[in-house]
């Protein structure tokens, strides 16, 4: 049986950021992308279900800026059996979480798969997360925020992180879609060799599919957050910041 | 459609939370612009006397066994039923867990907009603008609401929970559960805590917090030595708990603990959203981050551009020596 898991690449949030001259896009010629990194847990906790149950594992992604090979081929070399990668006119565009959701319905749909594991969450969003809105469409069970999961007979034990420590734990019928916030262990690693071997040896098949109309809300502009309020700078050397540190706490009455 | 605004009671264990009052908050003033009502939407089982203690002009109250929880499927075919029936203006969400489960399920179903990760929503002009987080919080978005009933999903301590009136009680309506109920996926849900831990990080009154930034698991020992000579214990951000690094009981943030020491001193943490839940409203927050444009220099009252590891060792020697 077959398990699927949704990837997307996303802009690397702990470089700068800068805004188009359009100001209702990121400049995307600055941006360099990553792959989600709940997507990393949601493929983890997929390659170990399936280690227990023998399913097999299909990496399914949209190709929005062009290089998604690269973290498709890396699913692969994990342990992905396939892959999938969905392509059109949207390279560099920002594709809304419902139109994405749009594009991936029937290509579940033909996988007839008994889950689907997407990352929690994306840092790209405006209109929500994937997987409660591909739950929606399928008329499956979901759950996000999901940190561990089993498939038991005919349904999957998934838990899901509330606040402070808190779980809930659920069973839901199977087909489900889960976000996954975290698998239940770190994902594994997988040397750079191992990745050019499956690239030399498997290959990922391409769909072509329409561009969907934009479904999210309009954007007016995009800004960075205002300044007020902000931290006041400490500069000078290494050893003359902890002065002030030190400085600024005993003031305190905290040292 | 209504002017109406509609907010969904989030509540675990007899509890209203606290985002509740704000979107509750956040609802009244935009309604108090225009003279529209604003509607608790409260679903659960034995939660009848929870709706007299909610401040809105009227209380839905929705009982059911099988809402005894606000598990992702039952707690959004209900609201989408209710919302199907009679769609208000807006619908406020909280993004909390169990909101992230139902927000952006309801909008799909119904095929309303979503704003998710709202943290600003005001009316420019007669028209309404929300301000979402993007990108970690590093990017804001302002984006207009049309004329079709919208979902929101708001951000737990973005919103004030003040002027709230009318007083608590309104009206208070009871519904039927809607016929979807009869025909859920989901079987058994079981509630856990958290096992007992051996530093309560939320009664400390200084902290010493670590994210990623750190780099490596023995590099914890760094922070653990500079937390020590400060009379501090060490918390961290998600991806280090994660990692097995550090016990889920030192994590801050949204799905961790909210902490409100008098030192929050944060080493190679970004700040983001879920992070900034946890700690922002902490009497005095120095950060250390290497990038300028890192949002926890939005909440920190002084901040350092530099590296963390030069930062840690130069106090810790001035501490030690
Ligand atoms: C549903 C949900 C719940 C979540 N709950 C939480 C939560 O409770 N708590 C939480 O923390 N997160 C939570 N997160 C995760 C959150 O979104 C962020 O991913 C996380 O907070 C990032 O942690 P970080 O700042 O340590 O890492 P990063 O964002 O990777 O930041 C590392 C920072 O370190 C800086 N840095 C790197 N090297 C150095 C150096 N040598 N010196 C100085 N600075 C350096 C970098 O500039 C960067 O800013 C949650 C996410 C989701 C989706
Ligand atoms: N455009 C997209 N292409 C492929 N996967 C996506 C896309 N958008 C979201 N996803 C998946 O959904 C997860 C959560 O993203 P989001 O729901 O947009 O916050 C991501 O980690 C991916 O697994």
């Amino acid at each position: 049986m077959t398990i699927v898991v949704v990837m997307e690449q996303v802009p690397d949030v702990v470089e700068e950021l800068a805004i188009a001259p359009s100001g209702t896009d990121l400049d995307r010629d600055a941006v360099s992308y990553v792959v989600n990194e709940y997507d990393d847990h949601a493929l983890e906790e997929a390659l170990l279900l399936a280690e227990a149950t023998g399913d097999e594992v299909v990496a399914v992604g949209i190709d929005t800026t062009g290089e998604l090979d690269q973290a498709l081929y890396t699913a692969l070399a994990k342990g992905a059996r396939r892959a999938i990668k969905l392509t059109g006119d949207f390279e560099g565009t920002w594709l809304s979480t419902r139109a994405a959701a749009r594009l991936l319905v029937p290509v579940i749909q033909e996988l007839e798969p008994r889950l689907v594991l997407t990352g929690v969450q994306a840092p790209d969003d405006l209109d929500g997360q994937l997987a409660p809105t591909l739950a929606a469409l399928l008329g499956w069970p979901h759950a996000s925020v999901v940190i561990g999961s089993q498939l038991v007979d005919g349904a999957v034990q998934v838990r899901k992180e509330l606040w402070g420590g808190m779980t809930m734990t659920l069973e839901l019928e199977l087909p489900a879609v889960l976000g996954v916030q975290a698998a239940r262990q770190a994902p594994r690693y997988v040397p750079i060799s191992r990745v050019r071997q499956v690239m030399r040896e498997a290959s990922i098949e391409t769909r072509d599919v329409e561009t969907p109309g934009d479904l999210a809300p309009a954007i007016m502009r995009l800004r960075f957050p205002e300044e007020a309020g902000q931290a006041e700078i400490l500069t000078g050397s290494a050893s003359e910041i902890a002065d002030r540190i030190i400085e600024l706490l005993r003031a305190r009455g905290l040292l | 459609m209504a002017q109406r605004i509609a907010v969904l009671v989030e509540h675990l264990e007899g509890q209203p939370t606290d985002v509740t009052f704000e979107l509750l908050g956040l609802a009244r003033r935009i309604a108090n612009t225009n003279g529209a009502p604003v509607e608790a939407l409260l679903f659960g089982q034995g939660v009848r006397h929870l709706a007299e203690t909610i401040p809105a002009d009227r209380v839905v109250l929705v009982e059911d066994p099988r809402l005894r929880y606000l598990t992702p499927e039952a707690t959004a075919v209900t609201l989408a039923a209710l919302l199907r029936a009679d769609p208000p203006r807006l619908a406020l969400i909280p993004n909390t867990s169990l909101g992230m489960d139902v927000a952006a399920w309801v909008a799909a179903a119904l095929d309303w907009p979503l704003i998710a990760y709202c943290e600003g929503l005001e009316a420019r002009d007669g028209q309404l603008v929300a301000t979402a987080q993007l990108f970690g919080g590093k990017i804001l978005a302002d984006v207009r609401i049309d004329d079709r009933p919208t979902v929101i999903s708001a951000l737990a301590g973005a919103f004030a929970a003040d002027a709230m009136q009318p007083e608590p009680p309104g009206t208070i309506e009871r519904r039927d559960p809607p016929s979807e109920l009869a025909a859920l996926h989901t079987r058994s849900v079981v509630l856990e805590r958290p096992e007992a831990a051996d530093v309560d990080i939320t009664r400390a009154e200084k902290i010493v917090a670590v994210g990623r930034g750190i780099e490596s698991k023995d590099n914890l020992e760094l922070a653990e030595q500079l937390a020590q000579a400060l009379g501090a214990v060490l918390a961290a951000s998600r991806p280090l708990v994660d990692a097995g690094w550090l016990p889920r009981s030192r994590q801050v943030g949204k799905s961790g603990l909210k902490v409100k020491p008098k030192l929050y001193f944060a080493l190679g943490i970004s700040g983001a959203p879920e992070h900034l839940e946890g700690m922002k409203d902490a009497e005095l927050i120095i950060a250390v981050n290497k990038d300028p444009k890192a949002p926890i220099f939005s909440v920190a009252d002084y901040g350092v551009v530099a590296d963390l590891f030069e930062v840690a060792e130069a106090l810790l020697e001035r501490l030690e020596g």
